[in-house]
C-alpha cells in the first residue's frame, strides 16, 4: 500500500474530479490518495465519483480553507 | 450463453440522457457513461456561480445521474480539441455561438473511439427527434452518425422507433419494441417517464447543456474575438466570461466587475495577471481590467469601480489600482453617474 498526494487547488469543478479519476487509474487496490482542492464543490463531487467508481472515501475535511479528501482505491478502476 | 452487450452512453447531466441510459439498463445492457468537459459546460460551475445559487444543491449533475443509474461515469477533458469545433464549425452555429451539430459529431466520435478501445458494442445518446432546432432535425441525425464514424452503432433509445433500425436492434441486442418514439419539443413524456422511474431532482437546463446556447455569453465571446482580431481563446478567457459584469467602454480595454463575494474571490485568483482595482474608502467589488488601458482609461475605470460599490452616492471614493506585479497607487475619484454610462458598454 502506498500513499500519494494530488494538488488540485485553483481548479474549478469538474477538473478536480477529472484529475482525481486520472490519478486513481494508475493506483493499486488499497493505495491511498489525498486530494487537496479549493473549489468547495469538490467536497460533494469527489465522494460521489468515488461511490460510483468503487473507491472508499476515508475522510473529507476543510483544512486551511482547502477541501481535503482522502480516498482508498478499490478494485481495478476499469476502463478509462 | 451470449455475453451481455455493452453500451457507452453520453451523459450530459440532463433528463434525456438519464432516461436513454435507463431504458438500456432495463433491457439488461451493461451501460457506462461518458461526460465531456469542454470548458463551456454549465457543469463547470465556478464558486461564483454557486455562490449566487446557494439554495440549489452543489452538485455535478452528470455524477448525480450516474449515481441514480448505478453506472460508472468517465469524465473526459477535451478543452484543447474542442477549440476547433467552436472556432470553425463546419455546419455553422445555432441561434447563438453553439455549434451543436459539429459538437455532437465530435462527442459521438470520441465515444466511438472509447467504445472501440474498451470493447463496447454500441453508443447511446438522449437525442429526441425535432427537439432542438438544428442538431436534432431528421436530416441532422444521420450527419452525426456518419461524421462520428459510429454509423449504425449509434442508437437513440428515446426516438429509435422513428428512425431506421440500428445494428443493436437488428442483431436483437435490444428489443426495438421497448424503445420510444418521442418527437418534438413537448417535454411532458420525458417528465412522466422520469416520474414513473422515481427520478425527481433531475436538472432541467433551460437552453442546452452549455453556455454557448446563452445569448449573453455568446455576445461576450463575440466581443472577445472581435477586439482581439482573431477567434482564439484560452480556458481562462472562457471561464472569465462566465463571471461578473462585463463592460467595454472602448475597444482597447474592458472591465470585469465582481457582483458578489463569491465572484470577487474568484476574480481575485487572477490578480497577478491583470491591472485590478477596488475601493479602499468603501466596500465594493474587485474589478479586473483586461486589455491595454491608457491613464485616462484607468481613471474612467476607477470611476466605474466607485459606481458599483457602496460609495456610489459619495462625493469622493478612494480606489486602489494595482498592476499585475503588485505595484499600487491610490486614486481619489467621483463615482460615474449612471446616466453617463451608455448601455452599449454592457456586454
Ligand atoms: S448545447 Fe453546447 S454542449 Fe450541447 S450540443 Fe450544443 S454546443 Fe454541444
Amino acid at each position: 500500500m502506498n500513499r500519494y498526494q494530488l494538488d488540485a487547488r485553483n481548479l474549478l469543478c469538474p477538473m478536480p474530479v477529472i484529475r482525481t479519476q486520472d490519478r486513481m487509474a494508475a493506483l493499486q487496490s488499497g493505495d491511498i490518495l489525498e486530494v487537496r482542492c479549493t473549489d468547495p464543490g469538490a467536497m460533494q463531487d469527489i465522494p460521489t465519483w468515488c461511490r460510483i467508481s468503487g473507491h472508499e472515501v476515508l475522510d473529507s475535511r476543510i483544512e486551511d480553507g482547502d477541501v481535503v479528501v482522502t480516498i482508498r482505491a478499490g478494485g481495478p478502476t476499469g476502463s478509462k | 450463453m451470449t455475453r451481455a452487450r455493452k453500451a457507452v452512453a453520453l451523459i450530459s447531466g440532463g433528463l434525456d440522457s438519464l432516461l436513454a441510459a435507463r431504458l438500456m439498463l432495463d433491457q439488461g445492457i451493461h451501460v457506462e457513461g461518458l461526460n465531456f468537459y469542454t470548458g463551456f459546460c454549465v457543469e463547470g460551475h465556478t464558486h461564483a456561480i454557486r455562490e449566487r445559487r446557494r439554495d440549489k444543491p452543489r452538485r455535478n449533475n452528470a455524477l448525480w445521474v450516474a449515481e441514480q443509474l448505478g453506472i460508472r461515469l468517465h469524465l473526459i477533458e477535451v478543452v484543447e480539441e474542442y477549440k476547433a469545433i467552436v472556432i470553425n464549425p463546419k455546419h455553422g452555429y445555432g441561434a447563438n455561438l453553439n455549434p451543436c451539430l459539429d459538437c455532437k459529431g465530435f462527442m459521438v466520435g470520441k465515444a466511438r473511439a472509447w467504445m472501440e478501445a474498451n470493447d463496447f458494442d454500441f453508443i447511446i445518446t438522449g437525442e429526441v427527434l425535432g427537439q432542438r432546432p438544428n442538431s436534432q432535425r431528421r436530416d441532422a441525425l444521420p450527419v452525426v452518425a456518419r461524421e462520428s464514424g459510429a454509423f449504425d452503432r449509434l442508437l437513440r433509445p428515446l426516438c429509435a422507433k422513428l428512425l431506421a433500425p440500428t445494428l443493436p436492434e437488428r442483431e436483437g441486442w435490444v428489443d426495438r419494441d421497448k424503445l420510444l418514439a418521442l418527437n418534438g419539443r413537448n417535454r411532458k413524456p420525458q417528465i412522466a417517464l422520469a416520474e414513473s422511474y422515481g427520478f425527481h431532482e433531475y436538472a432541467q437546463p433551460a437552453g442546452g447543456c452549455c453556455f454557448l446556447t446563452d445569448a449573453n455569453y455568446s455576445n461576450r465571446l463575440s466581443d472577445l474575438w472581435a477586439t482581439r482580431g482573431n477567434k482564439h481563446y484560452e480556458i481562462d478567457d472562457i471561464m472569465l466570461l462566465k463571471v461578473g459584469r462585463h463592460m467595454r467602454p472602448a475597444p482597447n480595454f474592458k472591465l470585469i466587475i465582481g457582483r458578489e463575494e463569491g465572484e470577487n474571490n474568484y476574480l481575485g485568483g487572477y490578480r497577478r495577471r491583470f491591472v485590478h482595482m477596488t475601493a479602499t474608502s468603501h466596500n465594493g467589488p474587485l474589478v479586473l481590467i483586461e486589455g491595454e488601458p491608457t491613464d485616462a482609461d484607468v481613471q474612467l475605470a476607477a470611476r466605474l469601480t466607485a459606481r458599483f460599490g457602496q460609495g456610489r452616492h459619495a462625493d469622493k471614493v478612494t480606489i486602489e489600482v494595482t498592476d499585475p506585479h503588485g505595484g499600487s497607487r491610490l486614486l481619489e475619484v467621483s463615482p460615474l453617474p449612471s446616466n453617463e454610462i451608455p448601455s452599449s458598454w454592457y456586454l
